[in-house]
């Protein structure tokens, strides 16, 4: 009764994965060894190869698969389990990748800015996507009926993702001091060139891989958690049916005894 | 749906008025938010007219959270959200009545509030109809989030932590939004102030259309 069902792993989830890191591990070594120090910002510049990819999965990656997910929940014609695990998984990812975004900013804009926060839009805006989205995994953690905790926390993630496209626009809507953007411009004309856009591409590739691999290994360790619920609730239903068994028999065989005895 | 919100409005105003748990819980609540802020500032009466706007939307954004606990406590009874839902009401009838209700114990909470911190840390507002706007507007963002994330914790046995934590972070714009409207109206800078309405308005119209959306899932979750 104790047997855990097994849930396949797909092979192609270590290779995504394997893929990812030796490219973080390329991304790095360009970043610091290969590429040139920036002219304006010189060694300061080689943070920002791992800073806007590790932002772009914190809002875009993860936040378009938790909004999906959570929209594809919603809609009765294509409810299924499946989004709802897909979307928490992808906040809980994106949890961890806006903190390293808040992280690797602030260790950016201790040199650059001279303080390790500065009360910028951009950086207020992600601080609070974090903060959502740690709200939205403590309402997921609150025990409930599996199809009511999908549905409240596909609600959650709607909400959640209002600040998604605050976060994009900040830069824009409020002058403060995060940079526009500067990789692509508007025209989506490049701004960065030679070694440097390599490194810069190879970092977006390779954190957006792990992020998949990091979702799909989420998602699993879901499936598992609902499966060995599933059976811990039959093991104790089971040990309940049988306790319940052993007291009727009990009962009865107590009962039975006077009655043996009495002729 | 504008019946149904009528209707709902005016059986939460009506227990309001009855249990009389706003007048005598929120606002003393609100009131000593301001006192304490004060308290942590400092006697410097510069430094607390600097600081008025902030205050007051502290105070207006922690009470907010008590009034929704409080709206949501309403249907806590037994089988009382069961009863709202099973009477035909429009979901989204309720949701309207539900931050119509909460929406005017917050206007009458922001008008004490106002006299409170006149009082208290010597202020003026110079651009009255700008206060006032940042004040409605801010107000229908606070009542409509605010009774989505209260929904979204309705039946939750952890719904009193639970809900700062999810609507407080979500309030945000509106705390910044309305000290700095505020602080123009303050200063008499009526065009900074009605920039920071541009938030204000699509907080509110976001929030108001995903609960009018959103509210009947989120009941038959609860």
């Amino acid at each position: 009764m104790n047997t855990i069902t097994t849930v396949s792993r797909p092979r192609w989830l270590s290779i995504v994965g394997l893929l990812g890191v030796v490219g973080m591990g390329f991304t790095v070594w360009l970043g610091l060894w290969v590429t040139p120090p920036d002219a304006v910002q010189g060694n300061l510049a080689r943070l920002l190869y791992i800073h806007p990819p590790i932002a772009t999965v914190a809002l875009y990656w993860a936040g378009g698969v938790a909004l999906a997910g959570s929209l594809l929940y919603l809609w009765p014609r294509t409810r299924s389990i499946f989004w709802d695990r897909l979307a928490a998984s992808a906040v809980e990812v994106g949890a961890v990748f806006s903190a390293l975004t808040c992280v690797t900013g602030s260790i950016w804009g201790r040199p650059a800015w001279g303080v390790w926060w500065a009360w910028d839009a951009r950086l207020t805006s992600t601080a609070l996507l974090l903060l959502l989205e740690l709200g939205y995994l403590a309402l997921r953690r609150v025990p409930a009926d599996p199809a009511v905790r999908a549905r409240r926390c596909a609600v959650a993630a709607l909400l959640v993702a209002v600040d998604v496209p605050i976060v994009h626009f900040s830069v824009d809507w409020w002058q403060t001091l995060h940079q526009t953007g500067t990789v692509l411009d508007p025209g989506f004309h490049l701004h960065v060139h030679g070694s440097m856009a390599w490194t810069f591409l190879l970092g977006f590739i390779s954190f957006s891989l792990i992020f998949v691999w990091l979702l799909a290994v989420r998602y699993r360790i879901e499936v598992i958690q609902d499966t060995v619920g599933d059976q811990e609730m039959e093991v104790s239903l089971a040990d309940r049916w049988s306790e319940g068994s052993e007291l009727v028999g009990i009962g009865s065989t107590s009962h039975q005894e006077p009655d043996g005895g009495a002729p | 749906m504008w019946r149904d919100a009528v209707l709902v409005a005016g059986k939460d105003l009506r227990i309001e008025a009855r249990s009389r748990v706003g007048l005598w819980q929120v606002v003393p609540f609100a009131v000593l938010v301001l006192i304490l802020v004060a308290f942590a500032i400092g006697p410097d009466s510069a430094s607390l007219r600097h600081a008025a706007p902030g205050i007051f939307w502290i105070a207006v954004l922690f009470s907010t959270v008590l009034t929704i606990q409080r709206s949501v406590a309403i249907e806590s009874g037994e089988g009382t959200r069961d009863g709202l839902r099973l009477s035909g009401i429009d979901p989204a009838g309720i949701f309207l009545g539900k931050a119509a209700a909460v929406g005017l114990q917050l206007l009458v909470l922001q008008i004490v509030l106002w006299a409170g911190v006149t009082f208290l840390f010597n202020v003026r507002v110079h651009v009255v109809w700008l206060a006032i706007v940042t004040s409605l507007l801010a107000t229908v963002g606070l009542a409509c989030a605010g009774v989505l994330y209260g929904a979204l914790s309705a039946g939750l046995r952890v719904r009193d932590t639970l809900l700062p934590i999810l609507v407080l972070p979500v309030l945000a714009p509106v705390l910044l939004a309305g000290s700095k409207a505020w602080q123009a109206a303050l200063d008499g800078n009526a065009s900074s102030g009605a920039e920071w309405l541009r938030i204000l308005i699509p907080f509110a119209v976001i929030y108001l259309v995903i609960g009018i959306v959103l509210f009947g899932p989120l009941q038959e979750a609860a």
